[in-house]
């Protein structure tokens, strides 16, 4: 080859070389910004869940939009918004001014969500939240459609249903205590964290169990950082309480359950303890969370549908746990952000609501119909019961968390029973038997 | 009568933690005028120290708690040496400083070991009931702890040479200093003795709690409110508002339940009442600029 060929090849080569580069460089990308408090398990659950996500549909060759397809490009934005608020809404701002994202997925504290919220609505992004439950994140959207229509709950489903299911779980639990411990009158103490999501609970906890039966002893309030329960919990053995009604999602969730635990309060905790969804709350409470009952969204073995093996399995050989609600996230980019981008071939956001909020569509914790209100406004909020969204119970029994609802249950007598596979029954804890059984 | 003996038994437990965080704290100011506001943060250190070595290292607890105790301590002493001595003459430097070192100390665990909650197995597992009080074996641990280290403070200070070097050096350092006795040295000992009581605190309250990056806040608001209402650098103030305040919280949590977040405050507001009376605090120690 002579000197000029040789010369002609490495031009060649250069202008391939720098061609690829630039496609790479400057090909169409789809960006999600994904905020969340990311020094901390729920950031982290966010991160995860989107990730996995992201690399399933870039593996795939990306998004279709219109005739190309669009990888998709994470942006992680660390709301800190355990501490603080403003760290939360700099991180919003920042996803919107800075990094341009297309859409947004995550948020945990209803007070920072709120905020954060109004962000993304002021740049007419959509906002998928996966974390927050307060109901007004989608009352505004009722109310002021124009603005906040670009907001959808993704996970959890509120948290007038929450309680609802957490009800569901109380009351199965209390048929279980008057059959196997013969007691005629159900006695039952109200603990919830201050906070502002938990604040609508204590009411609407008081006027229900009443209801079904149950007596409220009282109710407790412990700071959502309290690291001493030792004092309330004297107070609920003092009671007579037989049912803990636990109203967590802090860390107190941990203190509480270990010091009941250790103290063998012969009281059951059921309810909401977010700390108790995870793998390591084992751990965390040297194993004295044992008999602990929580509102869950997955667990080891529970499938509520086709698509929850694959999606608990790959994130355990991914991240070595089970996914927490947060994970969600990953629901939210494949399931409620990929296909809807797909039908509308478009990433406009005007475009893409029209066609969100009418889907019907199945996620890994189960089908997603978006809401409207009495008066027929969108929601965008999730719909709770059989054959929509239902969440599961799971209790920590000997060191594994394991599904016990929903077990041959029927939401109303007339309604089919539903047990999802994998779901086992609820057990008492030992010392109860010892406590009551006469 | 249930409620007055759960009230007493919570009290105790509770004054306790505060007791040994303030004393320490009350010590190092006593003597060297000394506002340490990283003195919680040694006590997470110490718990971090102990999950380590308990966790990871799979070690018995006893020797991680001895090794939290010696390592935070000499670190202690290091901070001293480098960071505090240096700008010691200006107090306000010593409180900013202070507080950069705790912040340090946060972040660095954060990013070490995020935000996830750990714990401990506790010292001596179990608990007893005492007239129908369920109590942590580690609980009566904590208050004995208290009653033992208070005890081995006043020996310390009035029956050896040491303790009237510093009682010296805290009455008047300037004279202490021609009297022969090297007050940097009277410093650096007692910020190694409060530091040691931070850890030690740590060791002996880690298994009643949880760790994590921000467990030193809310016992540094507590162990200064206590500090401020039984006294600026008063042993006898600081063990005696420790309970005070201890007493405050278990009264909220038992009388008021749905109000049980409110413990902090409800405690923090009796000591501006107190202070509304007595301005130097139950005990308060006046110092020589004050004379």
């Amino acid at each position: 080859m002579n000197k000029f060929s040789k010369r002609i090849l490495f031009l060649a080569l250069a202008f391939l070389f720098t061609l690829s580069f630039c496609t790479i460089l400057f090909a169409e990308e789809i960006k999600i910004g994904v905020i969340g408090p990311m020094k901390f398990v729920q950031g982290k659950g966010h991160w995860n869940g989107a990730v996995l996500a992201a690399e399933q549909i870039n593996a795939r060759g990306g998004i279709k939009v219109g005739a190309e397809r669009m990888k998709i490009k994470l942006i992680q934005a660390d709301s800190n918004e355990f501490l603080s608020i403003t760290d939360a809404t700099n991180a919003m701002e920042r996803l919107m001014t800075k990094d341009k994202v297309d859409f947004v997925v995550g948020g945990f504290r209803s007070e920072a969500v709120l905020p954060m919220q109004d962000i993304a609505m002021e740049h007419h992004k959509i906002f998928i939240d996966c974390g927050a439950a307060h109901p007004e994140l989608c009352l505004r959207v009722a109310r002021d459609y124009k603005t906040y229509k670009y907001f959808f709950r993704g996970t959890p489903f509120n948290s007038k249903y929450l309680v609802q299911a957490a009800f569901i779980h109380v009351g199965t639990v209390a048929y279980m205590m008057k059959k196997y411990l013969n007691i005629p009158k159900i006695k039952i103490a109200i603990v919830a964290e201050k906070a502002l999501w938990a604040d609508p609970m204590i009411p609407a906890s008081q006027g229900f169990f009443p209801k079904m039966g149950m007596e409220v002893v009282g109710v407790w309030r412990p700071s959502p950082v309290a690291t001493d329960v030792t004092a309330e919990l004297s107070a609920i053995q003092r009671s007579g309480a037989h049912i803990i009604f636990t109203v967590f999602s802090s860390s107190v969730g941990i203190p509480f359950a270990r010091q009941a635990g250790e103290l063998k309060i012969p009281a059951i905790q059921v309810g909401i303890n977010v700390e108790a969804q995870k793998d390591g709350f084992w751990r965390a409470t040297q194993g004295k969370g044992n008999y602990v009952i929580c509102s869950n969204t997955y667990a080891r073995g529970v499938q509520d549908n086709e698509l929850t093996a694959p999606f608990v399995y790959a994130y355990i050989r991914k991240y070595g746990e089970v996914p927490t609600y947060t994970a969600d996230t990953y629901a939210a980019i494949m399931y409620a952000l990929k296909p809807t981008i797909e039908a509308a071939g478009t990433l406009d956001s005007d475009r893409l609501v029209s066609i969100l909020e009418n889907r019907v569509y199945l996620t890994p914790s189960g089908t997603v119909k978006y809401m409207k209100d009495a008066e027929g406004r969108p929601l965008h909020d999730l719909t709770f019961g059989p054959g929509f969204l239902t969440g599961i119970a799971t209790q920590w029994q000997n060191g594994r968390l394991v599904g016990v609802w929903p077990y041959h249950w029927k939401m109303t007598p007339q309604s089919p029973e539903v047990t999802y596979k994998g779901i086992v029954p609820m057990k008492l804890p030992p010392w109860m038997y010892k406590a009551y059984k006469k | 009568m249930n409620l007055t003996i759960d009230i007493i038994i919570s009290g105790l437990i509770n004054g306790s933690t505060y007791a040994l965080l303030a004393i320490g704290f009350s010590l190092i100011f006593g003597v060297a005028r000394i506002v340490n506001i990283a003195h919680t943060a040694f006590y997470m250190l110490a718990a971090y120290c102990i999950y380590v070595v308990t966790q990871k290292m799979g070690l018995n607890s006893v020797w991680a708690m001895l090794a939290a105790i010696v390592l935070v301590t000499l670190l202690g002493m290091i901070t001293y040496k480098f960071l505090i001595n240096p700008i010691r003459e200006h107090e306000s430097a010593v409180l900013i400083a202070t507080i950069a070192l705790a912040i340090i100390f946060q972040e660095i665990l954060l990013n070490v070991f995020t935000g996830t909650y750990l714990s401990v197995p506790a010292l001596i597992d179990g608990y007893f009931t005492i007239l129908g009080v369920k109590v942590f074996y580690q609980q009566l641990l904590t208050f004995c702890a208290a009653l033992l280290i208070m005890g081995l403070l006043w020996a310390l200070l009035g029956k050896t040479r040491m303790g009237l070097a510093i009682r010296s050096t805290a009455q008047d350092r300037e004279v202490a200093n021609l009297m022969g006795i090297n007050e940097a040295r009277v410093a650096m000992m007692t910020m190694g003795i409060s530091v040691g009581l931070a850890a030690l605190t740590g060791a002996v309250v880690v298994p009643l709690t949880i760790v994590e990056p921000h467990m030193w806040l809310s016992p540094l608001i507590m162990m200064m409110a206590v500090v401020v209402l039984g006294g600026l650098g008063s042993l006898k103030g600081s063990f005696i508002g420790a309970y005070i305040l201890g007493f405050a919280e278990a009264l909220v949590v038992f009388l008021a339940p749905m109000g049980a977040f409110l413990k902090g405050s409800v405690a923090l507001t009796v000591m501006i009442l107190v202070l509304l009376l007595r301005p130097e605090g139950l005990f308060g120690v006046y110092f020589e600029e004050e004379r």
